[in-house]
């Protein structure tokens, strides 16, 4: 039950985080017309922020949950 | 550049692998060993989110509108976040009532509503058959450039008829794909295990191609990233792209709403809902699926704008087609295999969403529209055909084919209209209007049928009103007028600017609206709607359904029998004569029935039996067949929150909270009790402390101010002082021993005690306070007594108390005290009598209580002393395993009684 509670409690403050990071605020700041890397600024930090969105949220589903899950369906 | 048939060939052998994956993959379904139960297919199954949108149309977003496109993708990046407590959630109910699309969850929820059902399908349709039709146009168009000659570049694609369209024999071979995967068994919550198969691998195909195209445009067109990009910065109008363009305001605007659209999308997609849902294999794929579909997004847009900047500098002024850069690029620059490639790639994201959308969409078809009516029509006598299951398959068939149809001849009428990107908007916001109805119903009990059917239709109105309608007048059909002033003339009614609202682009604005009005509808009209039982009962088990235990999904609404022959030939007219035989061995044996003996059918099978229909004809027409077979008696609202056990639950529990309410009621008062008679203590004792201390006090400072005082006077004051010190010790001294034996530290001493002696000693130790009263005391003394073995202070001490007492309750003059010693055989008993004023009965129980004084009817005003001296004395006495009592009358005197028990009783 721990295990559950943390990984939704995780999951839900990423879905917070992107959302906050990839929009008007924060994601104006980045819209200026150059290069970093060789790749336009803010095509930069869209893809920067969402590979670690990815990254984090894969760290957050790890372990199994402990919660008895049906696997099997119910065909009657 | 390529020949037709070669073009030909290679789509026929692709198509073929699919087919022949799809095969594969059903019948190791059938062996037990399925290719699919992992969750890396899984998640590419989700991947037919992407579709000829992604692969064709975002670049052509990227180069018209800069960095929007994205936020298609970064939507669903952020719901499947979510999707561990969203997803899950869906994905356990539509196990638990065996739901098989998203029309029958919706209805499902309302109480199983026919007509809510049927109002999701045909928005479901409305919107989704323009998609449809867009993939083919990708298809027909795709294909027309790659057999066209290089040098007619330029050439516009123009409409082909169609025995001449290879949209057209695709669209065939895809209906022939829906048919031969999508519906073997009328049954559709078994999964369609080769199909799922045949879409992950197209899924893979598809970012192959698009990567490869990407990683040419990049690295071979150009020399790498920065060589692409400066090229691109130099160029103003090209620049211009590589950021939002804010200069309207909107541009953030827009990204947030296409982020929320394509939230709800990827949800509510019947595409979506079939893969993710209806096809999921293990609820643990998810966890995985969680971070590897939006990598997969993220893969197969890294190439987009690269492509886009590479095409726009590629072909510089010339007018081309940006949704045709991926195919275009290659072709220009010779490489045929690489075209080819993409080609194929391409065509896997148009078929992918082909199928697996056309079948979601004819499952919802057959049991949401066409059923139900079927079932209603009462001259087809629908409802006692024996072989229905026949007719089932049938009508699937049927639906695939209209669908696919329909997309064509749509695509046919509309095609050059419309780029990629702007239907398939059209389309998500049209599937976005259940959002209120499905989210709202997951979680909020008190979201009503009502409110479902209205938010829907209002938002359905919006949606057509600024979005479909505006199209009409592209296609001539409503005068330029009614966009431009609004109709008749009204401003604030313009399709595009309801309201005068400004600043977002067409999607956006089309999308606050009917969203807004959608949800403030739902939450408006469930407000002021009752729902029914039904209702009540579904919403419970929807919102609550990882509370609940398996064994109440079983018990539930159906409050009735049915015979089993007739429940028998129910599943077997709907299921076929196999499956619907081993259905029901599997029914009698998980509820232990054996069917030669019973013939009716308990509710919990009933329920079973329903659930399992639900699964080939949804679970609104199966209650209907279910309830003709049913004899049922009249549920209350009472009777289902009974089943449900809550209530029962809560008054269990509220009768044990009475009893331990009770219990520490009353330990509370015992409480309070003791309290008071501890503040009463303190309160005496603090007085009969401080009256001698002042007096000694007093006494002393008589003593210093008056040195001439005369001896005898001295001496007087002197006297009372002493006394008083004697009477403070006394007092601590009876508190100081009360702790000591109440705490078990007293330290007594053992020795051999000669109870005559000791009653001389305590008479002569009393006598002056007897004769200041001037009372009398006698004693009746035996010569001699055996021997006793104790504490002779203590037991002084407690004779002496005694005594005194009696003093205490005698009036002076006429008061007699008498002490006596007997034996008898067992014990000693000592006795003090006296003729005072007696003691109540009701005090009698508890003058030996600590801290008690009779308070009632003395009339000597205040008691003095601390109130523990009986307290003490009892206790000495039952130290020495002895017993003391008192025997008194009001107004006759008291007699106190001593038991001893004698040494040889030991």
């Amino acid at each position: 039950m721990h295990i559950d509670l943390k990984r939704r409690t995780r999951l839900i403050s990423l879905f917070l985080l992107g959302c906050l990071l990839l929009n008007y605020p924060l994601l104006s700041l980045f819209n200026v017309p150059r290069l970093i890397w060789g790749i336009p600024l803010v095509y930069a930090y869209i893809f920067f922020v969402w590979a670690m969105l990815i990254v984090l949220v894969g760290f957050a589903v790890r372990t199994r949950s402990t919660i008895g899950q049906r696997t099997d369906r119910l065909t009657g | 550049m390529l020949t037709t048939e070669s073009i030909i060939f290679v789509s026929i052998c692709y198509i073929g692998i699919l087919f022949a994956v799809a095969y594969y993959g059903d019948k190791r379904a059938d062996a037990g060993r399925s290719i699919i139960n992992n969750p890396y297919v899984y998640a590419l199954s989700l991947a037919v989110f992407c579709t000829a949108w992604t692969f064709y149309g975002s670049v052509g977003r990227a180069v018209r509108s800069g960095p929007t496109f994205l936020a298609i993708y970064i939507g669903p990046t952020l719901m499947i976040t979510l999707g561990w407590s969203v997803l899950r959630k869906i994905m356990r109910i539509s196990r638990v009532h065996h739901i098989t699309s998203i029309a029958d969850f919706i209805a499902s929820r309302y109480g199983k509503s026919i007509l809510l059902g049927g109002v999701v399908t045909i928005i479901a349709v409305l919107g989704i058959v323009p998609y449809i039709s867009l993939q083919l146009k990708a298809i027909s168009t795709s294909f027309q450039i790659l057999n066209s000659v290089p040098d007619q570049l330029t050439q516009n694609i123009s409409k082909v008829p169609i025995f001449e369209d290879t949209a057209f024999y695709v669209a065939f071979l895809l209906a022939a794909f829906a048919v031969l995967f999508g519906t073997r068994k009328p049954e559709a919550t078994e999964r369609h295990e080769g199909l799922v198969a045949a879409i992950a691998l197209e899924s893979l195909v598809k970012l192959v191609a698009f990567l490869a195209i990407g990683i040419f445009a990049t690295f071979f067109l150009f020399a790498g990233f920065t060589d692409l990009f400066s090229q691109a910065l130099a160029q103003p109008r090209l620049s211009s792209l590589l950021t939002f363009d804010n200069a309207g305001g909107g541009a953030f605007i827009d990204w947030s709403i296409y982020c929320f659209l394509s939230m709800l999308a990827i949800i509510l997609l019947p595409r979506q809902f079939q893969v993710s849902v209806v096809e999921n294999v293990d609820e643990d794929h998810l966890r995985k699926a969680i971070w590897i579909f939006p990598l997969y997004m993220l893969a197969i847009n890294l190439f987009v704008v690269p492509v886009g900047m590479a095409g726009m500098l590629y072909f510089g002024d010339q007018i081309v087609d940006p949704d045709t850069f991926v195919l275009r690029l290659p072709m220009a620059n010779q490489q045929k295999t690489l075209a080819l490639l993409v080609f194929i790639g391409g065509m896997s994201a148009a078929t992918g969403m082909v199928i697996v959308e056309t079948i979601a969409l004819s499952t919802m078809i057959c049991n949401n529209l066409v059923m139900p009516l079927l079932l209603h029509i009462p001259t087809l006598k629908m409802a006692s055909r024996s072989d229905f299951s026949a007719w089932l398959i049938a009508i699937r068939h049927a639906s695939i084919v209209l669908i696919i149809m329909l997309g064509y001849i749509y695509f046919h009428l509309t095609a050059e209209f419309y780029t990629l990107v702007s239907i398939g908007l059209v389309s998500f916001t049209a599937v976005a209007q259940f959002a209120p109805a499905l989210l709202g119903g997951l979680y909020w009990k008190g979201g009503t049928l009502k409110g479902a059917l209205w938010s829907m239709a209002v938002g359905f109105t919006l949606w057509g009103y600024t979005m479909v309608l505006p199209s009409l007048s592209a296609a001539g059909i409503l005068p330029d007028a009614f966009i431009e002033e609004g109709p008749w003339g009204r401003s604030w009614l313009r399709p595009f600017e309801l309201m005068g609202l400004q600043g977002m682009d067409r999607v956006s604005h089309a999308v606050f609206w009917s969203l807004l009005a959608n949800t403030f509808t739902y939450v408006i009209v469930s407000l002021f709607s009752r729902p029914t039982v039904l209702e009540h009962a579904q919403a419970n088990l929807f919102v609550d359904v990882f509370r609940l235990s398996e064994q109440t999904e079983g018990a539930l609404v159906w409050r009735g029998t049915a015979r089993i022959p007739d429940l028998a030939s129910l599943l077997e007219r709907f299921l076929g004569k196999e499956r619907a035989e081993e259905a029901l061995g599997q029914i009698t044996r998980s509820h232990a029935i054996d069917s030669s003996q019973t013939m009716t059918a308990d509710p919990g099978f009933v329920t079973h039996v329903e659930k399992l229909l639900a699964g080939a004809i949804g679970s609104a027409s199966a209650r209907v067949m279910v309830a003709s077979v049913v004899k049922e008696e009249p549920l209350g609202i009472e009777e289902v929150m009974n089943i449900l056990d809550e209530t029962r639950q809560v008054i269990i529990y509220s009768r044990e909270l009475e009893k331990v309410t009770a219990g520490l009621q009353a330990a509370n008062e015992q409480l309070k009790e003791l309290d008071r008679l501890k503040d009463e203590f303190i309160a005496t004792v603090s007085h009969e402390l401080r009256t001698p201390l002042t007096a000694i006090q007093s006494i002393a400072e008589i003593l210093r101010d008056y040195p001439d005082a005369s001896q005898a006077e001295q001496k007087n004051f002197l006297e009372i002082m002493i006394n008083e010190i004697q009477r403070l010790s006394r007092l601590i001294n009876q508190v100081l021993d009360f702790q000591k034996i109440a705490s078990g530290e007293m330290q007594w001493r053992s020795e051999a005690v000669d109870l005559v002696h000791l009653i001389r000693d305590a008479c002569n130790a009393t006598r002056q306070l007897v004769s200041d009263k001037q009372m009398q005391m006698t004693t009746t003394l035996p010569a001699s007594v055996p021997l006793i073995s104790g504490d002779r202070d203590r037991l002084m001490q407690a004779v002496i108390n005694l005594i005194s007492n009696a003093v205490k309750f005698c009036d002076p003059g006429t008061g007699r005290i008498h002490v006596a010693l007997s034996q008898d055989r067992l014990a000693l008993n000592v006795s003090v009598s006296d003729n005072g004023i007696g003691i109540h009965p009701d005090d009698q129980a508890t003058i030996f209580e600590q801290f008690r004084q009779i308070t009632s009817d003395t009339g000597r005003g205040r008691p003095q002393g601390s109130g523990l001296g009986l307290a003490i004395t009892k206790r000495i006495i039952e130290h020495h395993h002895g017993r003391i009592q008192v025997e008194s009358a009001l107004g006759r005197g008291a007699t106190f009684h001593i038991t001893l028990p004698r040494l040889t009783s030991d």
